[in-house]
């Protein structure tokens, strides 16, 4: 019925949704929105990096997500800059720094467009088992870390008090995020992930009212906005990446819908 | 009372802190054994709740030294937000870092009077209501060590009255030890082992109604303040300028 590199972008969807659905919620949660911004940006100079050394791009990546998440932390220490100034210094001179390096490297022909809004269509078997082993892994540290993650998230000074040890499960945070980066990078670009880790959460906050539901919530909205997104797509022939987040957003907007009737019932 | 042969649940050693290279408190050093309750009294600013988040191992680069002989604390902070972003009811704030059946949950809420509310979203609490929620999860695992922040804030008078009760009981029941920081004069007379009155340092320490004709005591709280208990009178070797800082009697 429908073609192969169709299925495979369709599970390949499937998988970062699984992925993005918690995390969405945390970094909504700890308004976190820029940081995750700000790592998808760097994302491209950790992609020059791949080329220019030639190692995997996810890998690399990663790499560079991490160590731009760790300069973070460094940088809060030093400065009493706000947390937004920083993060926006980060993801701007990383993109910037990443084009001039691109600048050099003139017998590399490269597709910027993929890699701000991927391309799910031409997913191959080896970037599908990349995401469903490497998101398997990170969602089973989530599993592990959640009670901790979620007590240091509502408060801090709670979870340190009562031996949640909120650094290092931070810290923890981090790196998995770091590696959703890497591995959704080359499908759904980085503009989009951002889009795809924030949208479906802020949906999902408006009609839930625990955080299990929200989490459960979230989840089923980026599923739909995958599968309602590509099939659109595939329907009106529009760009795939940005189709899913258009669908995500419309979700968004109903939810506003449902929302005001909710809260006017409380009333 | 005789408390040495009670286990030492607590040890704060000549601790203190600076941030920016100013001085919050220094020098405070007290012991909270199990069944006792210790209380920090001071103006605001002095360093309560500093010295308890000290004691606590929230402050990192502390000056002395804490030692914390149980992992089964509780802790009710002075202030804790929840951000609209997160849907959270009380049920769900209550698993937050312990597991707990639901008996236990109802238990809780049922001793601080607010189990009605279960359900009900944390965003949607009245001040009182939700300094009640922050008590019973503080004790609903039955901790060793109980530390409490302004516990009563925000609790109209006849409530507050039943949660000294109910702290009073937690201490005797659980045989915990408790670190109490309270305004309310009267409940620190009448029910804690013993009293540290802070600003910036350890002004004086005590017996209650030792403390209670205090110099220092009745120059932080006003005279009237120290007609609750008996007479009792010692030198101190200095006094305090506006800020707090120690200037010390030639």
């Amino acid at each position: 019925m429908f073609d192969d590199f169709f299925i495979r972008a369709l599970f390949a969807g499937i998988g970062i949704a699984l992925i993005t659905g918690p995390f969405g919620c945390f970094i909504i949660w700890r308004r976190f929105s820029f940081f995750a911004g700000t790592l998808a940006h760097s994302a491209l100079l950790g992609v020059t990096m791949a080329v220019f050394f030639d190692i995997n791009i996810a890998f690399a990546v990663f790499l560079i997500s991490a160590a731009l998440a760790i300069i973070l932390l460094k940088l809060q220490k030093k400065t009493k800059l706000p947390n937004d100034a920083l993060l926006g210094l980060l993801a701007h001179a990383s993109l910037g720094v990443g084009f001039v390096i691109l600048g050099f490297l003139t017998s590399i022909r490269f597709d910027v467009m993929g890699l701000l809004f991927g391309d799910i269509l031409a997913v191959n078997e080896i970037d599908l088992m990349f995401i469903w082993i490497g998101g398997a892994l990170i969602l089973f540290v989530l599993k592990l870390i959640w009670k901790p993650l979620f007590a240091s998230t509502v408060n801090y000074d709670l979870a340190e008090a009562e031996g949640m040890k909120p650094d290092k499960i931070n810290a923890i945070f981090t790196i998995l995020m770091a590696a959703i980066i890497a591995i959704s990078i080359k499908i759904v670009g980085l503009l989009l992930i951002t889009g795809m880790l924030i949208i479906p959460a802020a949906m999902a906050r408006n009609i839930s009212n625990n955080p299990q539901q929200m989490v459960v919530l979230s989840i089923v909205g980026g599923l739909l906005s995958v599968m309602i997104g590509l099939f659109s797509s595939l329907e009106f022939n529009t760009p795939s990446g940005p189709s899913i987040i258009t669908a995500a957003l419309i979700l968004f907007c109903f939810s506003l819908i449902k929302f005001k009737k909710y809260s006017e019932l409380k009333k | 009372m005789k408390n040495e042969n009670k286990k030492t649940l607590l040890q704060v050693e000549k601790a203190g802190l600076s941030v920016n290279s100013k001085i919050l408190v220094e020098g405070v050093s007290f012991e909270v054994r199990e069944g006792e309750i210790v209380t920090l009294i001071g103006p605001n600013g002095s360093g309560k709740s500093t010295t308890a988040k000290i004691a606590l191992g929230i402050h990192k680069n502390i000056m002395g030294n804490v030692k914390k002989f149980t992992n089964k604390v509780g802790y009710v902070p002075q202030k804790i937000s929840i951000d609209w972003t997160l849907p959270i009811r009380v049920i769900d704030f209550m698993f937050l870092t312990k597991d707990l059946n639901n008996e236990q949950i109802s238990d809780a809420l049922n001793l601080t009077g607010v189990e009605h509310l279960k359900q009900k979203s944390l965003s949607n609490l009245s001040g009182g209501e939700f300094q009640r929620v922050l008590i019973a999860r503080a004790i609903a695992k039955k901790p060793e060590l109980l530390v409490l922040d302004e516990p009563v804030q925000g609790v109209d008078f006849k409530g507050e009255v039943a949660i000294y009760e109910l702290i009073k009981k937690i201490s005797e029941d659980l045989s915990c030890g408790i670190l109490l920081i309270s305004h309310d004069l009267h409940m620190v007379m009448s029910a804690t082992d013993h009293v540290i009155c802070l600003n910036g340092h350890v002004c004086c320490s005590g017996k209650p109604h030792i403390v209670a004709q205090d110099e220092k005591y009745k120059e932080l709280f006003g005279d009237r303040a120290s007609k609750v208990l008996t007479l009792y009178e010692h030198k101190h070797d200095h006094t305090h300028s506006q800020d707090g800082t120690i200037n010390r009697k030639q």
